[in-house]
């Protein structure tokens, strides 16, 4: 009998595809005489640069479910940054996450009023709201923050965090004031080829973890289960979908797009005061968001408008982030080329199988173009460091954007009563 | 049929005027909120604006807006949201900057070179989202945005240091630009010009010859929508895609074509700043690609209210500057006034035209029943 990876559970399926993908990191670094492809780090730090990107998306979603284009949620990612920090200097780290959630929310009231009531297209009204929202936060810090000790017309002084927690048994986490023991660590150290590099990235993602990320993930199936399993997921989805018949059911559309874009201001904001937070930045910047908004919402479509989706998409499309970000002699991301020519290389058999020329030609070719390159080369410059993500973003759409669903009412302008 | 048309004009002008109207309300409350006089700050403001010297920045700043806006517009009429105006002129700006200062030609082929490969490089930059969009199904909103940070972060700073002018870099205060292009290669001021209608130009000034360029893009802009069968075919298809088609408007083609079109005009937005200072800088002007989207939104997609709206931006940007100086306001509330304005805009024009639409409606139905009342159920009634 022949394995069917169709018929393997899809939880069980994701687990054989990152075990896979983890195979290839490992042999690959092999190469590349660099170990921080698959270092406990690298997945702290993929974990950190993930959280804002799966944010943005999961606000996304829970606006385009209700049939509002969001791309606003740049601008609602800066307000975020700036409330979160502004919350978290005056009131402590939990009150800055709320205070972004805060300030992302009042971003998302503004785009629902334009969009929902008065019926501006969702993108006219998302681009005012981007650059509505830098002009905010602008004028506020020129008339709070350069009062703060250390804080400018661009940035403030440090901004104070959450707790962090250390998974017991896992990773060796403290249990009630006694040291458990680690056992990822002690696998990791073991150096077992591909058994070592997968519990070295697990224990990346449970050693040391911010409170703020835990919250963060666990909003990933609440909201899951929020939009599928309840009575307001329900509605919510039925804006998205085909509105007219909400209506008919006598369900208040403009109510449930309401509180869907405001939702979705709100994650975004939560996003916003992350980057904000010690976790990232530690610090309020003037445009330090540069584009996750965007990303999110590329991770949005990514995973095809589903929160696990998303949540997979703001890994892969973190994961570069993170691993640019340490990666002073390029020697990781050169290694990433050669990651991306085997990625591409499967997309190539992909498409010969199911006989899609076009997909084939495009994946030879920019997998041939990324291993000349890979060959050619011993690292690569800092401005491929800094655009990778954006590339795979592009590079992943490219192949995938045939093959989603989005909700069918979505960027459908709405009006009560009116086919 | 007068009072009608009159009526039609009204409701044209009241959706800029009133967002204008609802902005200044609204930076007026933000403004005595944060302690300052509005009406000293707008004095302030107004007062510097009347200057020559303030007017001349004015319309050097409202020139590439204006651009910007065009090229926005461009996409807007066809339904295509090219938010990559940002990345296409950067792009556009460096690699005309690099050919410039190769060659050293009679001057207008040397500025002429100039314009035409920044015009290509904005067009082919932005034609690759369009062709991704028709062939791959990628939706343009994202793949330029994508673009524009792959051309912003990678393509422009990987080619500013090769094209990074020879000699000394600390003699020239550490910064990285391209060589200088050739003083054949630079599109002359318009000082002569003004300073026949006025006075002299004082503190250096120069207005941008590319004003005139700018005017040129508009009237084209105007003459290829409404004097052309392509301009009718892309009006068509921005208002409706399936009715286009079947009149025999290629979709897909008319999808890249609009998108080269608005990535050329806006492979013009750095030429300004090109012409003036003849190389690319190591800290170009930023942001003018989502303020380009703002002008086109604020004036409606038209050739001439899309000027209004940049001389509107214009003057914000430039005038707020001597609110630093007589310390009246924060300076940042421009910003904040800007956002509001567009955001008002958007809504009233929204507004106005369901109000249009429920006009138009009362006066079929009007019609109608004048027509219809003559017949013999309702005389018989």
């Amino acid at each position: 009998m022949r394995f069917d990876l169709q018929r393997v559970p899809t939880w069980a399926r994701w687990m054989i595809y990152a075990a896979v993908g983890v195979l290839v990191l490992t042999v690959v670094q092999g190469f590349d005489d660099t170990e921080r492809l698959t270092a406990v780090s690298s997945s702290q730090a993929m974990l950190r640069w993930a959280v804002p990107i799966m944010l943005a998306g999961l606000g996304g979603l829970f606006s385009e479910r209700a049939g509002v284009v969001n791309i606003g949620l740049e601008g609602m990612l800066i307000l975020g940054t700036w409330f979160g920090a502004w919350g978290a200097i005056n009131y402590g780290g939990w009150w800055g996450l709320l205070i972004g959630v805060g300030g992302g929310a009042l971003g998302g009231l503004l785009h629902a009023i334009a969009t929902v009531s008065f019926g501006v297209d969702h993108i006219i009204s998302g681009v005012a709201i981007n650059v509505l929202a830098p002009g905010i936060t602008r004028f506020l810090s020129s008339e709070i923050l350069v009062d703060y000790d250390g804080g400018s017309i661009t940035q403030s002084p440090r901004v104070p965090g959450v707790g962090k927690f250390t998974f017991p048994f896992l990773a060796g986490g403290d249990l009630f004031g006694w040291k458990s023991p680690d056992m990822l660590g002690w696998l990791t150290r073991k150096n077992w080829f591909w058994v070592s590099d997968m519990t070295g990235l697990l224990k990346g993602l449970v050693t040391q973890v911010s409170l703020a990320t835990m919250v963060a993930f666990a909003l990933v199936p609440i909201s899951a289960w929020v939009i599928w399993r309840t009575r307001f997921g329900l509605r919510l989805r039925i804006c998205g979908e085909h509105p007219h018949g909400g209506e008919t059911q006598g369900i208040n559309i403009y109510l449930y797009k309401y509180l869907g874009v405001i939702v979705s201001g709100g994650l975004a904001g939560l996003g916003g005061a992350f980057i904000a937070s010690p976790e990232l930045s530690g610090i309020y910047l003037e445009g330090q968001t540069n584009g996750r908004g965007f990303i999110g919402l590329a991770a949005l479509i990514f995973g095809n408008w589903r929160p696990f989706g998303i949540m997979a998409g703001a890994m892969l499309f973190g994961y570069p982030f993170g691993i640019g970000l340490r990666d002073l002699d390029g020697s990781a991301s050169h290694a990433l080329l050669l990651v991306n020519t085997i990625a591409l290389g499967a997309v190539l058999v992909w498409a010969v199988r199911r006989d899609r020329r076009v997909d084939a030609f495009l994946a030879g070719f920019l997998g041939a173009a990324a291993a000349v390159w890979y060959f050619a080369s011993d690292t690569v410059p800092d401005w491929w460091i800094s655009i990778l993500p954006f590339v795979i973003v592009l590079v992943v759409l490219i192949f995938f954007s045939q093959r989603l669903r989005m909700p069918r009412a979505d960027g459908y302008i709405y009006r009560k009563g009116e086919m | 049929m007068n009072s009608s048309f009159a009526r039609k004009a009204l409701l044209g002008a009241a959706a800029p005027v009133s967002a204008l109207v609802i902005a200044v309300v609204v930076s007026s409350i933000v403004l005595l909120i944060s302690g300052s006089n509005p009406v000293e700050a707008y004095g302030d403001m107004i007062e510097h604006a009347s200057k020559l010297e303030t007017q001349v920045d004015i319309l050097n700043r409202a020139t590439p807006l204006y651009l910007s806006g065009v090229a926005a517009a461009i996409g807007f009429r066809m339904n295509l949201f090219n938010i990559g105006v940002e990345g296409q002129f950067l792009l556009a700006f460096i690699v005309a900057a690099h050919v410039g200062s190769l060659v050293e030609i009679p001057s207008v082929f040397h500025i002429a070179l100039i314009l035409v490969v920044a015009m290509s490089v904005g067009g082919a930059y932005a034609g690759v989202a369009g062709v991704l969009k028709v062939t791959r199904g990628v939706n343009e909103v994202i793949s330029t945005i994508m673009l524009n940070a792959i051309a912003i972060s990678g393509l422009v700073a990987w080619l500013i240091i090769e094209w990074k002018a020879g000699g000394d870099i600390a003699a020239s205060g550490g910064r990285v630009t391209t060589e200088p292009i050739a003083e054949s290669g630079l599109l002359p001021s318009l000082n002569t010009w003004l300073e026949v209608f006025t006075r002299e130009v004082r503190q250096g000034k120069e207005l941008t010859g590319v004003l005139i360029i700018a005017i040129a893009v508009g009237i084209l802009y105007h003459v290829l929508l409404n004097r052309t069968v392509f301009g009718y075919d892309l009006r068509a298809s921005g208002a409706n895609p399936f009715a286009a088609q079947a009149g025999g408007v290629p979709p897909k083609q008319m999808v890249v074509l609009a998108m080269v079109l608005s990535g050329a005009v806006a492979g013009l937005v750095g030429m300004n700043e090109l012409f003036n200072t003849g190389f690319f800088p190591s800290n170009p002007i930023r942001g003018l690609g989502f303020a380009g989207i703002a002008t086109a939104l604020l004036g409606r997609n038209h050739p001439v209210g899309v000027a209004f709206a940049a001389l509107i931006f214009a003057f914000l940007d430039v005038s707020s500057g001597i609110l630093q100086i007589t310390g009246a306001a924060s300076r940042e509330i421009v910003v904040i006034m800007q956002g509001v304005i567009i955001l008002a805009a958007v809504i009233a024009y929204e507004v106005v035209y369901r109000i249009r639409l429920r006009e138009e409606a009362a006066a079929a139905a009007a019609a109608i029943r004048q027509t219809t009342a003559p017949t013999p159920e309702a005389a018989a009634t």
